[in-house]
């Protein structure tokens, strides 16, 4: 190769153009890699709003549960079905806050009654009360795309975090230790800590 | 036994692999012929050892080996044989081992027709080639093992996706990866023309006809999915931008600039460097295409694996490959000069222009597909990108496009004049904008520019087209293939544009509610719902209904849209029914039992759809006459024509 400088000669720069855009298309690939885990969770537009209405039949007494029954204290509500494999991978972490004193209410999502009473019965019940949405119509105003879903509910009703999948994963323990934190709850934070 | 010979066989073509890769490059690198003469051989023997695993595996499946775990997650006891055949390339692990044994044949293919390269050139692209395969090798072998066995051995496997069991399914992967990875011929000429300095109009003679195939394959591959989306999904829909469908079409576009760019380096010795980076990106974005399919990286209804292990180590791969030939080419770049001069009005800026139409219109598609993953990157939230972005930036690319199709053909090489073809293309372009822009008044009394521009674009295209095929025929009584290939798939073109736009302004959707015996009417076809009756096929039992269709007092089809339940799952999946004819089709699809015997169910009027498809074909038969021509296959068989005369020197066509 000699030194011809000929006009038809590319500069450096643009020898090495190519490479560098994809350089920068790599580093994004590589960040995208890293938040695979979270590609399909959709932000919930609820974050600092009212919890929605709703009013539907409890699942192992007579009456009902509304919006209204979550006022007054902080509370979690739980959304899980007996044919949701991860549920039971949370439920450990779930039995345990409601053991510590975490009022929890359960939301039984799009499931058959007998199922879910067996599952109870074979895994424990950490719930104050189960709501039981069988075709799924309250859930989807509470944004509800799958299960499990916990919701942090503060004393006035309104939704301060959502965590996606099971309660107990790093990202939810992180999410709800902030929220619990922000708005006052030590508690609860504290509880939320021992999980990790 | 046999799937681990299988598992065996694929770990000694993985050894063959790597001496493919690296001895012919020493021996080429010091021009040692006893290393070069290496390369032939471990390329035929990587096909055998790869072939002989493919072979494994497709016996596992065929003989319902439920103890290989792949097996037993794809197929069932009531599997018909060809959904066998074809489920081992249904899923992750399978489709890899379909890749590598393409690009096996690929290579094997390219070593037996290379007979008239250069020695050293031949040993640089087998032994490039042969490095890709050592990388998808690794990838089963470390990752992605297609052998893996089960203990205990279920009694029966879980069928494979009943989407999936259909005669579409059954080619479109296939036809799909001889595109992919053709181009990764195209690319082994790129990388080793940079890595031997030199790259000239016989470099691009050679690269020529291998590129055109793969885009042959490719442009009927993602023909086959879109026609068996349109067959299966029951939504009437045969293209939904989503990331896995944008990720061949993105190598196609590309490719398709490359096909073009390849001509005019070979003819005027031209845009080398363009060529040889349109080599390069056409066969990474096969690669990036294949890294975002199973990495989980994209939201997508397609994703086949999204398993973030994975894709560390496909992102890898994607990284060196790509990485390192475009360090290369920024190294050796600087001997790739393009001597050849040409004015503003010619056919050289007329394919100019072509390269950067389909590089803009491959980075519009690039663009949307990767915008949700790098606002992601940046924490600014979570969007997606659909129909709205695509088909706008789309429907304004083509418009120049279309333009260019009509007259850049005609142009001379080198230089020419407006004035001497103004008068024909104007009339036809007049011509064209008037019936187009006529044709949707007549149809539905009012003006629309977007559907009158499309059919004036297709027109316009076509018109051009056939004037200058009965020019050159009235100039001489033999066309050559080449030629008539070029013709052929500029048409299809516009007959696919055609299809589009007919199909996208004047197709007709209705979801109704109909009892049996009730009727309803659409685009003039009265679709007479007759009732439902239990139908069984092999694997499945379906609810089908039958429609009669009539059109001005006479019956012209009938439909079976059916409900199936196939064995192994609980979930319904629908089939629809098409009546279909060169025109237009009429599609039914039925969704839920409602009380009293009525179902709910879907019907369209689709015009001129099928165009679509048939043009693809039509620009894939277009590729296929291109390579068959005789300059070509005398460039095979120079050797055994010593005495002939056309076979010394080939001149630009």
């Amino acid at each position: 190769m000699d030194n011809n400088q000929n006009a038809d000669q590319p500069s450096v720069i643009r020898r090495l153009m190519p490479l560098m855009i994809f350089a920068v298309l790599a580093v994004f690939l590589v960040i995208g890699l890293n938040n695979v885990e979270t590609v399909r969770d959709v932000p919930s537009p609820l974050i600092n709003k009212p919890a929605p209405q709703f009013d539907l039949p409890l699942l192992l007494q007579e009456g009902r549960l509304t919006d209204q029954d979550l006022l007054g204290h902080v509370t979690l509500v739980n959304v899980w079905a007996s044919w949701c494999f991860a549920c039971r991978q949370e439920h450990e972490a779930v039995k345990h806050l409601a053991r510590n004193g975490v009022r929890i209410i359960g939301l039984n999502y799009k499931d058959e009654t007998e199922d879910a009473k067996n599952w109870l019965a074979r895994l424990g019940n950490p719930y104050s009360a189960i709501a039981v949405d069988y075709d799924g119509r309250s859930a989807i105003d509470w944004g509800v795309y799958g299960a499990p879903e916990t919701f942090l509910v503060d004393e006035q009703g309104f939704v301060l975090y959502k965590a996606i999948g099971p309660i107990n994963s790093p990202k939810n323990i992180e999410g709800l230790l902030e929220a619990a934190n922000k708005s006052g709850y030590i508690e609860l934070a504290e509880l939320l800590s021992r999980l990790k | 036994m046999i799937p681990e010979l299988g598992h065996f066989a694929l770990i000694i073509a993985f050894a063959i692999a790597i001496v493919q890769s690296v001895v012919p490059i020493i021996g080429a690198a010091k021009n040692d012929t006893a290393l070069i003469s290496m390369a032939r051989p471990t390329a035929l023997a990587q096909f055998l050892f790869v072939g002989i695993s493919y072979a494994a595996l497709t016996h596992a499946f065929i003989v319902h080996d439920f103890s290989v775990q792949y097996v037993a997650n794809h197929s069932n006891l009531v599997q018909p044989l060809i959904y066998r055949i074809s489920g081992v390339w249904g899923s992750h692990e399978g489709s890899l081992l379909l890749w590598a044994l393409i690009l096996a044949a690929w290579t094997v293919a390219v070593a037996v027709y290379s007979r008239n390269l250069p020695e050293i050139l031949m040993a640089r692209v087998l032994a490039v080639m042969g490095m890709i395969s050592t990388g998808f090798l690794a990838f089963m072998l470390f990752t992605s093992n297609p052998f893996t066995r089960i203990f205990p051995a279920p009694l029966d496997g879980n069928e494979l996706n009943p989407l999936l069991q259909d005669p579409g399914l059954a080619i479109h992967p296939p036809m799909l990866y001889m595109g992919y990875v053709g181009f990764s011929v195209a690319f082994a000429f790129a990388v080793a023309a940079l890595l031997g300095g030199k790259l000239d109009a016989t470099w691009a003679r050679w690269s020529r006809p291998w590129t055109t195939i793969a885009w042959s394959f490719l442009t009927l591959g993602i023909a086959l999915g879109s026609w068996w989306a349109y067959n299966e999904l029951g939504w009437g829909g045969w293209w939904f931008w989503d990331p896995v469908e944008n990720a061949s079409f993105m190598p196609w576009l590309v490719g398709t600039a490359l096909i073009h760019s390849l001509a005019s380096t070979e003819k005027r010795g031209v845009f080398k460097s363009w060529t040889v980076l349109l080599a390069i990106t056409a066969f990474s974005l096969s690669l990036f295409g294949t890294f975002i399919v199973r990495s989980g990286v994209l939201v997508s209804v397609h994703a086949f694996a999204t398993d973030p292990t994975r894709g560390v180590f496909i992102l890898g791969f994607l990284i060196v490959v790509v990485g390192g030939s475009l360090a290369l080419y920024a190294w050796r770049s600087a001997s790739v000069v393009s001597y050849g001069r040409f004015t503003w009005f010619s056919r050289e800026s007329a394919l100019l222009l072509n390269n950067i139409i389909f590089l803009t219109a491959a980075g519009a598609v690039f663009v949307g597909t990767m915008y949700p993953l790098v606002i992601d990157a940046f924490g600014a939230g979570k969007i997606s990108v659909g129909r709205p972005y695509f088909d706008t930036m789309f429907s304004l690319i083509s418009i120049p496009l279309l333009l260019l199709l009509g007259i850049g053909p005609v142009v001379r090489w080198k230089g020419d004049n407006w004035s001497r073809i103004a008068k024909n293309v104007s009339i036809m372009l007049i011509a064209s904008l008037v019936i187009g822009l006529l044709l949707p008044f007549f149809i539905e009394d009012q003006l629309n520019i977007a559907t009158g521009l499309g059919l004036a674009g297709a027109l316009f295209v076509a018109l051009t087209t056939l004037k200058d095929l009965l020019s050159r025929m009235r100039q001489s009584a033999r066309i050559p293939l080449a030629y008539a290939g070029m013709i052929m798939a500029h048409f299809g073109v516009a007959v696919f544009v055609a299809g589009v736009t007919v199909t996208v302004s004047y197709d007709v959707e209705k979801d109704l509610r109909m009892e049996p015996g009730s009727s309803y009417d659409i685009a003039g076809y009265e679709f007479r719902f007759q009732g439902t009756r239990k139908v069984k096929g092999e694997n499945y039992i379906a609810d089908e209904a039958v429609i009669e269709v009539w059109s001005d007092g006479e019956k012209t089809g009938e439909l079976f849209p059916q409900k199936r339940v196939y064995s192994g799952k609980d979930n319904p999946m629908t089939d629809a029914s098409i009546d279909k004819t060169f025109f237009r089709d009429l599609y039914a699809a039925i969704g839920e039992e409602l009380e009293d015997g009525a179902w709910s169910m879907r019907v369209y009027y689709k015009p001129l759809v099928r165009w679509i498809w048939l043009g693809s074909l039509l620009m894939t038969i277009g590729g296929v006459l291109a390579v068959s021509d005789r300059r070509y296959r005398q460039a095979v068989t120079s050797r055994s024509r010593q005495g002939d005369d056309k076979a010394s020197v080939m001149t630009s066509a």
